[in-house]
């Protein structure tokens, strides 16, 4: 029982991490309807421009600042030379269309800032907690507390600013029906260059956290393909529904990985590690049997 | 002047129905063959057959297949690799367990077990589209490639799940040189084409383009929304299969799980996009842009680092490679979502009216 907890603890934690990378797109396809596959790439891009400016001898908090200039930068370019001249194109065409962003920001990324592996320092320790490892015999790293609690920060944070300010409702307006919302003067350019730079402080903070944990390297931009199981569960309009969604796939993919390899051992004999790397993608395809729209989607309805 | 269909009449509704019914095009597809049957054999050399046709061909085949998929039935798949490696690792069980089953048998068999495999993982296409089925389709991807590792029995307890493929016997007689592999899958590949370009004008072509264009309405006007889908699934799956059968037998001649990753997958999807989504030829065109594009910029990158003095490492010079992909995807989706094939088409208007366009 004890380990179960402390798996499952672990599993949400870690479920957090995925929440932060999926809020991004759930972000992005709120207010424009694009499925913003690049998301990852720009998680990588983040992460690596606040290392390289820290390298070149700038604080942290300076990094972040530059960083945070950076992606905001490239979200408004994204926004201007490649978005805009797709508009009416069906959406799969602007799906595509970020899978070639995120091949652009790979190749872009190391290019302008190295591609070697580095640490990325924000003065927290990935280490157990020992209150917790003394009293109950758990171990609860406290970096991934750290993690939960810039997370719940972040949604709380995004969740006022959509509610209670001018550009929020404007976000929201837009993301409801983009005619009606041209229609009463919101200038829907705009709203989407902002939407891509909150998009891009999203996945400053999640390149951040996640670069801290394992290091900046190529490997962040799979951060995305472990988001896309999440959005399913959660639905993909859904600011809770990417906390919730994140929650549910870090847990069981932490628990399938641990409990589902003996059993499968010992019914074919062998090596089942890994699980973890398809586990969320069958996960999701048996949630899509029962609901299809995720927890808190919207219903989708068709018209001919 | 040289390209005008005045003057072919057609008399018959056969003539009418024809797969080419211009005679400059029927021609030309003659003179392609010719070309590629008879004197490419004989004046390629050994690394432009194994390094560039071969896979070529068989990348070409298995862009055909999402092509069906994705560009005539509408359904996004990020799974096309997973469903290749089906297809190797079925035509190696199937030569390893059967005793003296036919290679081409097997290559068939192969196809129908990727078929099948297909059906299964496009199984959730009949209740959600669009992105949640992408998603659906990386589970394929994933669990495929994990399958193929994980159980031994698929690869005969190799270690890691490599495979070597057995010799290419048929009817007693051994493909083992690159050209003698090169005009086998060639033969395959025009076969598969041809049916290919054939299905896609029949009934059921239609019935998968109006899925496309709108399944609701689709279904409103008399098309059976579920055997529509499942086809395309296996239809393409099959294709694919068929495609990583080749893969491993004429190509590589041993491959691993791991080999059929999803940049494989995103790979073949690039193939579609660019050449032409929804177009045969736009498969084959797509294919040899992708697979040559890496080969160009290996050669010219370092020669243009030379010319401007700037020393490009290696790594940088794959980082320049992605780059341009992404950039280039970008800038066919912008400038001509219709890909080459829409070009080449373009081109044969311009012809068609040349040299009075008036």
């Amino acid at each position: 029982m004890q380990f179960f907890l402390e798996v499952l603890i672990n599993g949400l934690l870690s479920g957090v991490m995925y929440a932060l990378v999926a809020l991004g797109f759930v972000l992005v396809y709120k207010a424009s309807g694009v499925f913003n596959f690049a998301q990852g790439a720009m998680v990588y891009l983040a992460a690596l421009s606040v290392v390289s400016c820290m390298e070149k001898g700038a604080p942290l908090w300076l990094a972040i600042i530059l960083a945070f200039i950076i992606m905001t930068l490239f979200g408004i370019a994204t926004e201007k030379f490649v978005l805009r001249k797709l508009v009416n194109q069906p959406p799969i065409t602007l799906f595509m269309a970020t899978i070639g962003l995120a091949f652009f920001i790979e190749g872009l990324a190391p290019i302008m800032f190295g591609s070697e592996p580095r640490a990325l320092d924000l003065g927290i320790v990935d280490e157990p907690i020992a209150a917790i490892l003394d009293s109950w015999d758990m171990v609860i790293s406290k970096f991934d507390l750290v993690a939960a609690g810039v997370a719940a920060l972040l949604v709380t944070t995004l969740a006022l600013f959509f509610q209670y300010t001018r550009i929020g409702r404007a976000l929201r307006a837009v993301a409801d029906d983009h005619q009606a919302a041209l229609s009463i003067g919101i200038p829907l350019q705009h709203i989407w260059a902002i939407v891509w730079g909150i998009a891009g402080f999203v996945a400053l903070v999640a390149g951040m956290m996640w670069g801290a944990r394992n290091g900046v390297q190529f490997a962040l931009t799979f951060t995305a393909l472990k988001a896309l199981p999440v959005l399913i569960i959660g639905g993909f309009t859904s600011v809770p529904g990417a906390i919730v969604g994140g929650l549910i796939i870090g847990a069981s993919e932490k628990l399938a990985e641990i409990y589902l390899p003996p059993v499968m051992q010992s019914m074919f004999g062998g090596n089942f590690g890994g699980i973890e790397g398809w586990f969320p993608y069958v996960l999701a395809l048996f949630f899509l049997l029962v609901r299809p729209e995720g927890l808190f989607g919207e219903k989708h309805i068709d018209r001919v | 002047m040289l390209y005008r269909e005045a003057g072919q009449f057609k008399t018959s509704y056969a003539a009418d129905q024809q797969l080419f019914p211009i005679r400059q095009d029927r021609m030309g597809i003659l003179i392609l063959l010719a070309v590629v049957f008879l004197v490419i054999p004989g004046v390629a050399s050994e690394y432009w057959f194994s390094a560039i046709l071969i896979p070529f061909l068989i990348f070409s085949l298995a862009a055909l297949g999402l092509n069906i998929l994705t560009g005539y039935a509408g359904q996004l798949s990020l799974g096309s690799a997973a469903f290749m490696a089906v297809g190797a690792y079925a035509a190696y069980n199937f030569q390893l367990r059967i005793d003296g089953i036919p290679i081409l048998v097997s290559f068939v068999c192969a196809g129908l077990t990727a078929a099948g495999v297909g059906i299964l993982f496009g199984l959730p296409s009949l209740w959600i589209k669009g992105f949640y089925l992408a998603v659906a389709t990386l589970a394929a991807q994933f669990f495929i490639v994990w399958c193929l590792t994980k159980f031994p029995w698929f690869s005969n307890h190799s270690s890691s799940g490599v495979i070597s493929a057995q010799q290419l016997i048929i009817f007693g007689y051994e493909f083992a040189s690159p050209q003698e592999k090169y005009l086998l899958v060639l033969s395959i590949v025009v076969v598969m084409a041809l049916a290919a370009k054939n299905m896609v004008r029949s009934s059921t072509g239609r019935a998968w383009m109006a899925v496309r264009d709108m399944d609701v309405a689709a279904s409103v006007i008399g098309i059976r929304l579920m055997p529509t889908k499942l086809l395309a699934f296996a239809v393409s799956s099959f294709y694919c299969g068929v495609a990583g059968a080749l893969y491993a037998f004429c190509y590589l001649g041993s491959v691993e799980p791991d080999g059929f990753s999803l940049d494989m997958s995103f790979r073949i999807l690039f193939m579609i996009i660019i050449g032409g989504v929804g177009s045969i030829l736009g498969s084959f065109l797509g294919a040899a842009f992708i697979l040559l594009l890496p080969i160009f910029l290996d050669i010219a990158l370092p020669w243009a680092a030379g010319l401007l003095g700037l020393p490009f490492s290696n790594a940088t010079v794959s980082h320049i490679q992605v780059l341009i992909f992404g950039a280039l995807i970008m800038f066919f989706l912008i400038v001509e979502p219709h890909g080459l094939a829409r070009l080449w088409q373009i081109t044969k208007e311009k012809l068609r009216l040349w040299p009075f366009p008036h």
